[in-house]
Formats: C-alpha cells, sequence, structure tokens
C-alpha cells in the first residue's frame, strides 16, 4: 500500500518536472500516467499491491471532485443570469457527445467485423 | 457559560484544516450510502448531493470557500495520484484496446468535436456571454486540462472547474439513459463515449458499473484531454475569424 502510493507520487513528480521543463501543454499527472504505462508494459505484468491501491482509489474518483465542485458557491451570483443557458448547453452537448461517440465506435467495429466477415471468404 | 466555550472551540476549529477535511468526508460517504441503497442509480450519482450538502453547510455557518479549501485540499490533491493510477486498468485492459485502435480513434474525434462545437453552438445561441462561452468549450475533459485552456484562451478557470464538474456529473447521470436509447451495449463502447463526455466523473460511474467500462472510460478522458487541448485553440481561432 505505502509502496504502491510512493510508486504513484514518484511518476507523478516525473511528470510534473518534464511538464515544467519542457513546457509541454499537458498536466504532469497525464504524463505521469503515460509512464506507468509504459514501465507496465516493459515490465510485462502489474504488482499485485500497486493493482489493489489503483482500483481503491479509483472507485473512490468522485469524491476527489467534491472540493472543486463547492466553488460553485463563488461563481453562483456571477453566472446566476446566464444558468439557463449554461445548463441547457452543457446538457444537451454531454449528450450529443456520448451519442456521437458511442455511434461512432460502435458503426466502426461493425464495418470492421463485415469486412473481416467477407475477407476469407 | 456553556455558550462561549462553544464559540471559542468553533474559532479553534475553524482555523484548522481538520473540521472541513473531515466533514467533506462524512459527506460523500453518506451521499455514497444512498446511492448505493438506491441499488447504484444513476440519478442519485453521490457528487452532487455531497456538493449541495457542503455548499448549504457552509453559507450555514458563514464559512467562506477559500477557508473550506484549506481543509478540503487534502482530497482535491489526489486527483494527481488518481490520474497515474489510471496507468494500471488501461494497462490491464491493453489486449483489448490496442484491437480497437480504428473505432476508439474515430470515436474520440467524433465525440471530442461534438463536445466542443454544440456547447458553443448552444450557448451562444442562448445568449451566453464571451467569457462564458470561452470558459465552457473545454467542459468535457479533466479539470487540470481544462483550466489550462480556458486560462490561454481568456476565460475565467475557476469558473471552468465548475463546470467542468457539472459537465461530469451530467454525463455520468445521463449516460445509462443515453446509451440504453441507443441500444449500446458493449461495455467498452460505453465506457469509452462516457470517458470522452464526460471526464473523471464518469469514469468513476463507469468502474462503479464494471471494470471494463472503467478502462475504457480511463483512456476516453486521457485521449480527449489531449486532443481537446490541441482542437480548442483551432475551433475558437476558426469561429473568430467569422
Amino acid at each position: 500500500m505505502l509502496q504502491a502510493i510512493t510508486t504513484l507520487l514518484v511518476y507523478q513528480l516525473i511528470g510534473e518536472v518534464l511538464v515544467q521543463f519542457f513546457a509541454l501543454p499537458v498536466p504532469g499527472p497525464v504524463v505521469g500516467m503515460f509512464l506507468l504505462f509504459v514501465s507496465l508494459w516493459a515490465k510485462g505484468s502489474i504488482p499485485e499491491g500497486l493493482h489493489t491501491t489503483a482500483n481503491t482509489i479509483l472507485q473512490h474518483l468522485s469524491l476527489l471532485f467534491v472540493p472543486a465542485g463547492v466553488g460553485v458557491m463563488v461563481h453562483f451570483a456571477r453566472v446566476s443570469g446566464e444558468v439557463v443557458a449554461i445548463v441547457v448547453a452543457i446538457l444537451a452537448s454531454t449528450a450529443l457527445a456520448i451519442a456521437a461517440a458511442a455511434l461512432t465506435m460502435q458503426g466502426l467495429i461493425a464495418l470492421r467485423r463485415r469486412r473481416a466477415g467477407k475477407a476469407p471468404g | 457559560m456553556i455558550a462561549p466555550r462553544i464559540a471559542d472551540i468553533w474559532v479553534y476549529l475553524s482555523a484548522s484544516p481538520l473540521l472541513w477535511l473531515t466533514i467533506t468526508l462524512i459527506a460523500y460517504q453518506g451521499a455514497y450510502w444512498l446511492y448505493a441503497r438506491a441499488d447504484f442509480n444513476p440519478l442519485l450519482n453521490p457528487v452532487p448531493i455531497a456538493i449541495v450538502a457542503l455548499v448549504i453547510a457552509l453559507k450555514a455557518t458563514g464559512t467562506e470557500y477559500a477557508a473550506y479549501f484549506e481543509g478540503a485540499q487534502f482530497v482535491h490533491f489526489l486527483l494527481g495520484p488518481a490520474t497515474v493510477a489510471l496507468a494500471v486498468p488501461l494497462y490491464a485492459q491493453f489486449d483489448k484496446l490496442r484491437q480497437l485502435l480504428v473505432p476508439l480513434g474515430g470515436a474520440l474525434l467524433a465525440g471530442s468535436v461534438t463536445a466542443i462545437v454544440s456547447v458553443l453552438a448552444i450557448g451562444w445561441a442562448l445568449g451566453a456571454s464571451d467569457a462564458t462561452l470561452l470558459s465552457l468549450v473545454p467542459k468535457s475533459v479533466t479539470a487540470p486540462i481544462a483550466m489550462g485552456i480556458a486560462e490561454k484562451l481568456g476565460g475565467i478557470p475557476s469558473l471552468t472547474a465548475v463546470l467542468v464538474i457539472l459537465t461530469g456529473v451530467s454525463g455520468a447521470v445521463m449516460a445509462k439513459y443515453v446509451l440504453d436509447a441507443l441500444r449500446i451495449r458493449d461495455f467498452g463502447v460505453r465506457g469509452f463515449a462516457v470517458g470522452v463526455a464526460a471526464h473523471g466523473i464518469g469514469t468513476a460511474r463507469a468502474f462503479q458499473v464494471s471494470e471494463e467500462a472503467g478502462a475504457f472510460a480511463g483512456l476516453g478522458m486521457g485521449l480527449n484531454g489531449l486532443l481537446t487541448a490541441v482542437l480548442v485553440p483551432v475551433v475558437v481561432s476558426l469561429i473568430r475569424q467569422f
């Protein structure tokens, strides 16, 4: 557990340093995720402690958004005149994005299956 | 005698991060308990319930957001290590992901462009201000990336953080209904679409449904973070030319 948490922090730290050093447009943790992925791939397996700890953290991922979400109280007065526009835009756009991604992916999978079915004859 | 003593304790506690950190964890676990009791019904997503409960508690006690964040920042900080941890399910599902490169790439592009263009078009049609629109554009990607994008465009980063969370909650709540209506059953497809459109909160919901959906959602969230950072400046400069 302790070792796994240290591993995650070390990769995040390396990610942050690389982002600062090369002025990358992505956040440090995303670079850290990429580097950890490459390390796991090179190693060929996931250490058991890391697997358990990662699953525990990810199961409660939504808790981690609560503090930033409470920030709504600071912005409420500013956007109160635009609430309808904001809420409608977000709801409709999110539904459209989910539908567009899902239908495209399912369509491409079906297309490939049909081709694979035909190719060998 | 007792009343001033309670006031003293309150002054002491409100100056320490312990109080609001503890209340954040209690509020979330209370909301999660409700969610679990309702058989993980997406309409009872624990994030908005915990946020509303905390805002009420802060307003009732006259506590400023900055004072609250002194305590809550310890939870907020874990977003970084949690993002790194996404590498683990990603690697666990790697064989499956590798066979789906073209469908995943197509879905990523379709979802990302739809999210950017539709939120701008609808927000503009309903009369949102320019600063609000620029804060809205990166709404579908994880908070740290979205805030960076909004800042570069001239939006308001802290407003973007709130809009990002609103988007994540909307996606987590509506995904089941949208995907069921479209008759999409594959957990990989369902997870990836939610991750692209609704980042970490959508991914958290996907993990609650299945590990496979969660891994695909985590991949969608990571890839869309990168793609949106590239696409948004292009789309906004194209729109500004007209």
